[in-house]
C-alpha cells in the first residue's frame, strides 16, 4: 500500500477543540480514503447535537423521529438517571439507516473523537447499511423517515379520534408482540412510504371486507362452508402481528394500521438484530484502517493518533468471562478481530489458514472483505471465518449448562479438538431463532368459538418466561376471543401451557 | 457527498411528551410514592424536584422470552484454567447460570425504577384530586387589577404597534385595486403595438399614438404609491379588569414547653402544605404567624418555628390576637381567611370554653376554614373535647388527631377532599 500513499506536507489540526471548518477538512480526508478502500455509502448528513439531545435520541430508539408512547417516555427517564448520576456514558454516535444517512455526533467530543465518529459510522455503518443483502432486502433506507413521519401523524390523529388510552393499549400490545412481527423467511416487499399512505385508506377498506368475509356468520351456500372445515390458517403462521392485521375479527380498521405500523418498524430493526457483530466489527475496523491510512500519510499528527487509538482501544477490549466487567461477547471486539484477520489470511496466510480457508487464502484481501460483509449475517458470518487464530485470541471456551446434569462440564476449549465445536456453538449464540421463542399461530377455530391455538415449540427443552400470562392477555386484547397457548414437547405430545381468559377454563374443557 | 448539520440549537425536549405519558400511565403508583415522600421531605425543602422511586415490576414491558432450564451451550471468552471435560459447580441462585446475555433484563430482582419529576409535577401529583373548600370569590374591591389584551387592528396609532404585514397587505390590494384596469389597458395596447410592429406598412401616427398611451399608463400606473398613510394598520389593545383572590393563611401554633422540636417540625409539615395548596388556588397569599404560650404574638417564620419558649398555654389568647389582625388588616369581604391550628392539646382547662365561644362568636364566621391539627400521642383533653363539639356544628370547621409524621398527608388529603360536604 506504501506505494500509494501520498506525502502530506501539512497535518490536520489535533484540536483538541474542533470547528466546522476542520470538521469538514477531516471528512474530506475520510471520504477519500473510504473511496479508495471502494467503501460505497448513502450520501452522509452530519448532525452536531448537545449531551441532552442525545438522551432524547436515545430515548426513540435513535430515530429522529418516531410516535408517542410512554415506553420511550421510561426510556428517556431511565437514561436521564444513568447519565446524571454518571452511570453510564453516552455514545458517541448514532447512526441511522437512512438515505441520506444521518449521523449524530457528540459536541461535546474532540476533533479526534468526530474524526473516529465520521470514519466509524459515516462510512463504516453507512456502507454497510447500504451494501449488507439483510438490509437490502428487510430495509428501505430512503424511506423510513418519511414512513416514521406518516406513523406519527396517523397515530397523532388516532389519539385524537380514539383517546390516547385507546391507542396505548393497542400499542402496549403490539410493543409485547413485536418480535414475533418479523417474517423470517418470506422476503418483504418494498414499499414506498408516500405510497402507503396513498394505500392506507384503501386498504382499511378491503382489509375489513376480508375479515367479514372469515367471519361470515350468514349461511352461505353449502359447499362453500363444507369448505371453511378446512383448517385455518393452512400453515402455523409465525408472523403474528401479520396474522392479526389480516384476520382478528374484532379489530377496527385503525387498530390494523396501529399493528402495520409496528410490525414495519419492528421489520426495519429486524437486521440490524442480526448483524450486531459484523456491523460493529467492519465499522470498527474501517475507523481503525482510515485513521491509520491518515496516519501514513502524514495527514495527522502523533497526538492525534494515540488518543485515537487510545479510544480504539478501549471499544474493541473484550473482558474475560471472570471480569466484573463482564457482559457478553463485546461484538465490536469480535467482529474487528475477525475483519482483522480475514485480511491477515488474505495477505500472510500460514499453514493453518491454508488448511481452514484454502478459498481465501493468498486472496485479494479487499475482495475477500467486501464479499464477506455484503453476503452474510452474524450467524453465517461466524461460522465461516471465525479462525482458530482467533479462537486461540479471545481463548474461546464452552460451557454445556444441560438441565438434567447435576454439574456444568467444560466441552471444548481453544485447541485443535475444540475449534470446530467452538465456531459451530458461537455461530448459533446469534441465531435468532434460536434466542427468541419460537411461537407460531397453528389454528383458529373459524365455525366454533372463533379461539386462537398458538404453539411453542421449545429449543433444547428451554421452557417460556414467567411473563406467559401477561402475554396472553396482550394477545386476548388483540383477537378478542379466546386464546390458548400450547408447548410442543419433545415426544410430540401437546401440553396446555396457558389459556385467556383463565377462569372459563372449565367450562370450555 | 457530506454536509454538516448543526443542530445544537435545536429544541432539546423531544421527549417532553413521551415523559408525560409515562407519568400519566404511571400515576397511581407515583402518586403513592409521593404520598410516601413527604413523610420524609425535608421541612426547608419546598423548591426542589422530588425523587420518585415506582417497584420497576409494576412497569416492566413484557416479551415472549425464553426462561430458566432446557439445555444450553455458551461460548465464553478468557479461558484461564479449564480444559475440556472439566465440571463446575452450579453457580447458585436457581440453578443455572443467566442464560444468554440478552435475556437478563427482563430478569427477576431488579431494583425499584428511580426517577426525579419536577416541583411542578410533584405538586400537580400531591395535590390531584383536592378542592378548597368553600371557595367563593371574595369582593376584588381594593386594588383592581387590569390586564392588557390585544383586540384587533386599528386605523391610528404609535408607530410601534405598527402591523407590518396587515399594512403592507392592505397597501397590496389597493395598489392591485388602483392598477388592475390600467394594466390590462396595457397589455391590450402593447399586443397592438407588437402586430403593428410586425406589420411592415403599419401607420407610423397610429403607433406613436400607441406609445404615448402606453407611456402615460405606465407612468399612472407608478404614480400610484407602494404604501399609503391609508393602509396602515395599528395593533389594537384593550384593557380588562383581572378578578384578583387574595388569600390569608393564619398559622396558630402552641409554642409552650410541652412542644417539643419534633412536634413543631409535625406541624410545620402541615403549614408547608397548606401553604403549597393555597398558592395554587390564590395568586396573592399572606401568611400569619401567630405563636403562643400564655400570651400569643405575631412573629416570623424563623421565630415561629425555632425560637424555644417555656410556660403554660391559653389558646385563646392566639384567637383573640388573630381575630384583632383580622378586623384591623384583612377585612373578610376582600380576603379569603384561612386558618390552621397546632397544638399538643394542653390548655388551662377553663381556657377551652372561652376558645370555643370565641370561634363561635367570631372567627368561623369569617373564615373560610378552620383546621385544627393535634399532634399527642396522648388521650384528648378539654381543648378537644370543646372543638369536638364545634366540629359537629360547622361546615367551614375540621379537626384531626396527628400521631406521627407520616399521619400528615392523609389527614391534609382527608382535610381538602374533593367532596367536602360529606362531614360526619
Amino acid at each position: 500500500m506504501t506505494s500509494n500513499l501520498k506525502k502530506a506536507t501539512e497535518t490536520l489540526s489535533d484540536g483538541p477543540e474542533w470547528t466546522f471548518d476542520l470538521l469538514e477538512q477531516y471528512q474530506e480526508e475520510i471520504r477519500r480514503v473510504a473511496e479508495y478502500y471502494r467503501l460505497d455509502t448513502y450520501p452522509n448528513q452530519i448532525e452536531i447535537i448537545t449531551s441532552e439531545q442525545m438522551l432524547d435520541a436515545y430515548s426513540s430508539v435513535g430515530m429522529p423521529i418516531n410516535y408517542h408512547h410512554w415506553s420511550f417516555g421510561k426510556k428517556f427517564i431511565e437514561s436521564e438517571q444513568n447519565y446524571k448520576r454518571g452511570y453510564m456514558g453516552l455514545a458517541y454516535e448514532i447512526v441511522i439507516n437512512s438515505d441520506p444517512c444521518i449521523s449524530y455526533l457528540m459536541e461535546e467530543n474532540t476533533i479526534t473523537m468526530q474524526a473516529l465518529v465520521i470514519a466509524h459510522a459515516c462510512y463504516g455503518h453507512n456502507s454497510f447499511f447500504k451494501n449488507n443483502y439483510l438490509f437490502k432486502t428487510w430495509t428501505d433506507a430512503s424511506s423510513i423517515i418519511d414512513y416514521l413521519l406518516f406513523a406519527r401523524s396517523y397515530i397523532e390523529e388516532c389519539e385524537r379520534k380514539y383517546g390516547v388510552e385507546e391507542v396505548e393499549e393497542i400499542l402496549d400490545s403490539c410493543h409485547a408482540l413485536m418480535n414475533l412481527g418479523v417474517d423470517r423467511y418470506k422476503r418483504p416487499q418494498k414499499i414506498s412510504m408516500f405510497e402507503e399512505q396513498k394505500r392506507q385508506k384503501e386498504r382499511e377498506e378491503y382489509l375489513q371486507s376480508q375479515v367479514n368475509q372469515l367471519w361470515r356468520t350468514i349461511p352461505q351456500k353449502e359447499q362453500e362452508t363444507k369448505k371453511k372445515k378446512i383448517k385455518f390458517p393452512a400453515e402455523p403462521q409465525e408472523n403474528i402481528l401479520y396474522f392479526f392485521e389480516k384476520h382478528a375479527p374484532l379489530l377496527a380498521p385503525w387498530q390494523r394500521e396501529l399493528l402495520r405500523i409496528v410490525r414495519k418498524v419492528s421489520q426495519y430493526f429486524y437486521p440490524q438484530k442480526q448483524t450486531q457483530v459484523m456491523n460493529e466489527g467492519w465499522a470498527s475496523y474501517w475507523h481503525y484502517t482510515i485513521l491509520n491510512h491518515l496516519f501514513d500519510e502524514g495527514l495527522v499528527t502523533e497526538r492525534f493518533i494515540l488518543e485515537f487509538l487510545h479510544s480504539h482501544t478501549a471499544v474493541v477490549y473484550q473482558p474475560p468471562y471472570n471480569h466484573p466487567g463482564y457482559s457478553g461477547i463485546n461484538p465490536y471486539a469480535l467482529g474487528f478481530a475477525m475483519f482483522k484477520d480475514i485480511r491477515r489470511i488474505c495477505e500472510n496466510p500460514d499453514e493453518e489458514d491454508k488448511r481452514w480457508f484454502p478459498e481465501i487464502a493468498g486472496k485479494d484481501w479487499l475482495d475477500t472483505l467486501h464479499y464477506a460483509m455484503e453476503n452474510f449475517k452474524d450467524e453465517s458470518f461466524i461460522s465461516q471465518y471465525l479462525s482458530p487464530k482467533v479462537i486461540r485470541e479471545f481463548k474461546l471456551f464452552n460451557l454445556q449448562d444441560y438441565e438434567q446434569n447435576p454439574m456444568l462440564e467444560i466441552t471444548s476449549i481453544h485447541n485443535e479438538q475444540g475449534y470446530q465445536d467452538i465456531r459451530q456453538k458461537l455461530a448459533s449464540q446469534y441465531n435468532l431463532s434460536m434466542l427468541e421463542p419460537n411461537i407460531q399461530i397453528t389454528n383458529v377455530d373459524v365455525n366454533g368459538d372463533r379461539s386462537l391455538t398458538l404453539e411453542y415449540v421449545p429449543h433444547n427443552n428451554i421452557p417460556l418466561g414467567e411473563t406467559v400470562p401477561e402475554m396472553m392477555r396482550h394477545i386476548y386484547r388483540l383477537w378478542g376471543f379466546d386464546v390458548r397457548l400450547m408447548e410442543k414437547r419433545e415426544n410430540g405430545r401437546c401440553v396446555e401451557l396457558a389459556k385467556c381468559p383463565p377462569e372459563k377454563k372449565e367450562a370450555d374443557d | 457527498m457530506a454536509h454538516f448539520i448543526d443542530r445544537r440549537l435545536n429544541g432539546k425536549n423531544k421527549s417532553a411528551v413521551n415523559r408525560q405519558r409515562f407519568l400519566r400511565r404511571y400515576k397511581s403508583q407515583i402518586k403513592k410514592a409521593v404520598a410516601d415522600s413527604i413523610s420524609k421531605r425535608s421541612v426547608t425543602d419546598t423548591e426542589s424536584s422530588e425523587n420518585i422511586s415506582i417497584p420497576s415490576r409494576d412497569i416492566k414491558e413484557p416479551i415472549f422470552h425464553q426462561g430458566k432450564g432446557g439445555d444450553r451451550d455458551r461460548v465464553l471468552p478468557g479461558n484461564d484454567q479449564f480444559s475440556p471435560g472439566d465440571k463446575i459447580k452450579r453457580p447458585q441462585g436457581g440453578g443455572q447460570g443467566s442464560g444468554s446475555g440478552e435475556a437478563s433484563d427482563s430478569g427477576e430482582g431488579q431494583d425499584d425504577f428511580n426517577f426525579s419529576i419536577s416541583m411542578d409535577e410533584y405538586l400537580n401529583l400531591l395535590f390531584d384530586d383536592l378542592e378548597l373548600p368553600n371557595l367563593q370569590k371574595t369582593d376584588a374591591k381594593k386594588e383592581v387589577e387590569w390586564e392588557t389584551f390585544r383586540s384587533g387592528y386599528k386605523a391610528e396609532g404609535i408607530p410601534t404597534n405598527i402591523d407590518i404585514v396587515r399594512s403592507l397587505r392592505g397597501a397590496q390590494a389597493r395598489r392591485i385595486a388602483l392598477t388592475a384596469a390600467k394594466k390590462r389597458k396595457l397589455k391590450e395596447l402593447e399586443e397592438e403595438l407588437d402586430s403593428l410592429n410586425k406589420d411592415k406598412d403599419a401607420d407610423k401616427a397610429l403607433k406613436t399614438e400607441i406609445l404615448h398611451q402606453i407611456e402615460d399608463l405606465q407612468y399612472r400606473i407608478k404614480k400610484v404609491p407602494f404604501i399609503d398613510t391609508f393602509d396602515l394598520r395599528y395593533r389594537n389593545y384593550d384593557k380588562r379588569p383581572i378578578p384578583s383572590s387574595n388569600a390569608v393563611m393564619f398559622c396558630l401554633m402552641d409554642v409552650s414547653g410541652s412542644m417539643d422540636q419534633a412536634t413543631k417540625e409535625m406541624a410545620k409539615r402541615f403549614y408547608i402544605l397548606l401553604y403549597q395548596f393555597l398558592n395554587r388556588s390564590y395568586e396573592n397569599i399572606e401568611v400569619v404567624f401567630i405563636r403562643h404560650h400564655t400570651q400569643a404574638k405575631e412573629v416570623d417564620e424563623q421565630e415561629f418555628f425555632y425560637s424555644q419558649e417555656t410556660g403554660g398555654t391559653i389558646v385563646s389568647s392566639a384567637l383573640h390576637l388573630m381575630d384583632e389582625i383580622v378586623s384591623s388588616r384583612y377585612p373578610a369581604s376582600q380576603w379569603n381567611i384561612y386558618a390552621a391550628q397546632a397544638s399538643d392539646g394542653d390548655n388551662w382547662a377553663d381556657d377551652s370554653p372561652k376558645c370555643g365561644k370565641l370561634l363561635r362568636e367570631k372567627i368561623l364566621n369569617y373564615t373560610r376554614y378552620y383546621s385544627y391539627i393535634e399532634i399527642t400521642n396522648r388521650s384528648h383533653q378539654t381543648l378537644w373535647h370543646e372543638y369536638e363539639s364545634i366540629d359537629s356544628e360547622y361546615e367551614n370547621f375540621a379537626m384531626k388527631n396527628i400521631k406521627q409524621a407520616s399521619d400528615i398527608y392523609p389527614i391534609f388529603r382527608e382535610f381538602f377532599k374533593k367532596q367536602v360536604s360529606s362531614k360526619s
